[in-house]
């Protein structure tokens, strides 16, 4: 019995302490964002890596998403007569959800892994501590531009992915199920609100901001060798994923919940 | 050289553990002006740690840390960056970021830390390259590109090009060959003297050290045993020192070796 309650006690003291360093480094992370020194070379390559190489792969994602929502939802809607409801549920689902959050994810896979490693083979070869040496703060110098270019790219990549989207769902509505071009682009204008598309690059920004301090975390904090570097990689994406899922629901809470 | 009366670096007293292993157990050493003290000691005897607390990167819960006078314990982020523009450091690995060029990696602290134009940071960096016997094709490569040796003349470099007041060596020559190895002592005997900068080196190699020393010490189990001129370490009187510079496996010094 005692075994269990020191295991349990354990555990709870460990979660704790993990999420206790995390709210430090998001903090610590935050305050060198905006004090000087900025790196803006080091901010725009940032930005380049997440914002333009990151186009393909959300393209492609959001393009078959949307394809395949005009496709699906056509199929029940056909059902009950209400076909004319496709070009509304694709432009919804896209701006509101799919695209935040497939972006998110995709994102968290390129991007939030190659941080944790890059990171995370500094910190095991020294040149995190090598940039102390060199009067270099290593939280302005490598978290501040990642974080910024993360939460400023996000929502770019997530406005172009949801156009690609519903277009992926306008090409199958209009070629495969027959649907009248002008028809289908006044109903997705008819229904869309403001909102629904703020929404989205709200999730998106702060999808951005977790990916980004996922990665830099777990690279930062790694240790060990090739196996420690591999493990904050594993960590990055996978925290990065669920939370990225947890923070969907709170983020269409607060914006939807009546 | 003989050291000045107030020393450069001193650390008194400082207690350092990890979880229950005590590494650093009242550890006590000064550093005069213009002086070069190597630290000779086994695996895990605390000398890297010894290091880390005195630049910063490593917080000891006890003792005390002073540079120049100034106590170097729990300063704050200005004054630490103030403070550590007064040291370069040779990283045993080389630590040169694989992201930069060669120069780009020699200029870094010109250009971050002493906020110097590129193009002047560059015609630095390419001196200090020649300075370690390194051509200018060089320094366009990454650090990928060179050989073990070649980083460590890379680093040692990077070290030197802001002019720092205060040298560390991390392990110099370890992983190199023989007249590599004593290529890089000689770099760094003519480097400290040329900027007549006081020097902190730990290094398990005995040759390196009676090379790049004034004054030897030798820390065991987190405490300086023993600490004395260069020319002295041979008449030591202390079976600690003996055992550690002969390099034999019988001795008080027991290895934790699992058969």
């Amino acid at each position: 019995m005692l075994d269990f309650v020191t295991t349990v006690g354990r555990v709870i003291l460990a979660f704790l302490m993990a999420t206790g360093r995390l709210a430090l480094f998001t903090v610590n992370a935050l305050f060198h964002l905006f004090t000087p020194p900025f790196y803006p070379r080091l901010i725009a390559k940032q930005m380049i890596d997440i914002g333009y190489y990151s186009l393909p792969v959300v393209g492609l994602t959001t393009i078959f998403s949307g394809m395949v929502l005009a496709l699906q939802s056509y199929t029940g809607f056909a059902r009950f007569s209400a076909e004319g409801a496709v070009s509304t549920v694709v432009v919804l689902s896209m701006t509101r959800e799919l695209g935040p959050v497939l972006a998110g994810l995709m994102v968290a896979g390129r991007i939030g892994a190659s941080m944790a490693a890059e990171i995370g083979t500094m910190r095991v070869t020294e040149q995190i501590d090598a940039l102390v040496t060199l009067s270099t703060n290593p939280m302005k110098y490598l978290v501040a531009p990642r974080i910024l270019a993360g939460l400023t790219m996000l929502p770019i990549l997530v406005l172009v992915g949801d156009i690609i989207g519903v277009f992926g769902g306008y090409v199958i509505s209009i070629y495969k199920l027959g649907f009248n071009p002008a028809t289908y682009l006044t109903k997705t204008y008819e229904y869309l609100e403001f909102m629904d598309v703020f929404s989205g690059l709200v999730k998106a920004a702060v999808f951005g901001f977790i990916i980004a301090l996922m990665g830099c975390y777990n690279g930062y904090n790694s240790k060990g060798g090739a196996q420690g570097v591999g493990a904050a990689t594993t960590n990055a994406v996978v925290s990065a994923s669920i939370l990225i899922l947890i923070f969907n629901y709170i983020i269409t809470e607060l914006f939807f919940a009546r | 050289m003989s050291a000045s009366p107030e020393p450069k670096i001193q650390l008194m007293d400082v207690h350092k553990r990890f979880g229950h292993k005590v590494v650093l157990d009242g550890l006590n050493l000064t550093v005069g002006k213009g002086e070069s003290v190597v630290v000779i000691g086994g695996s895990g005897t605390g000398k890297s740690v010894m290091l880390k607390s005195v630049l910063g990167l490593l917080t000891p819960e006890k003792g005390s840390i002073k540079v120049d006078g100034e106590e170097v314990i729990g300063l704050g982020l200005s004054d630490r960056e103030r403070v550590m523009k007064k040291f370069g450091m040779l990283f045993q690995g080389g630590a040169l970021f694989d992201s930069l060029k060669v120069w780009e990696n020699v200029a870094f602290g010109l250009i971050q830390g002493l906020k110097m134009d590129r193009a002047k940071a560059r015609d630095i960096a390419f001196e200090k390259l020649a300075q370690v016997g390194l051509t200018a094709e060089v320094g366009e490569l990454g650090p990928a590109e060179l050989s073990g040796g070649m980083q460590k003349r890379v680093g040692l470099a990077r070290a030197i090009a802001a002019s720092p007041e205060i040298i560390f060596f991390d392990e110099p020559t370890t992983g190199l060959d023989p007249i590599m190895a004593d290529v890089i002592n000689n770099l760094i005997v003519k480097c400290v003297k040329e900027l007549g900068a006081s020097a902190l080196s730990i290094t398990h190699d005995m040759a390196s050290a009676r090379k790049i020393a004034d004054r030897i010490a030798m820390i065991y189990k987190g405490k300086i045993i023993w600490d004395g001129p260069v020319a002295d370490i041979d008449k030591a009187e202390n079976p600690y020192v003996d055992q550690f510079i002969h390099g034999r496996a019988e001795g008080p010094i027991k290895m934790e070796v699992k058969v």
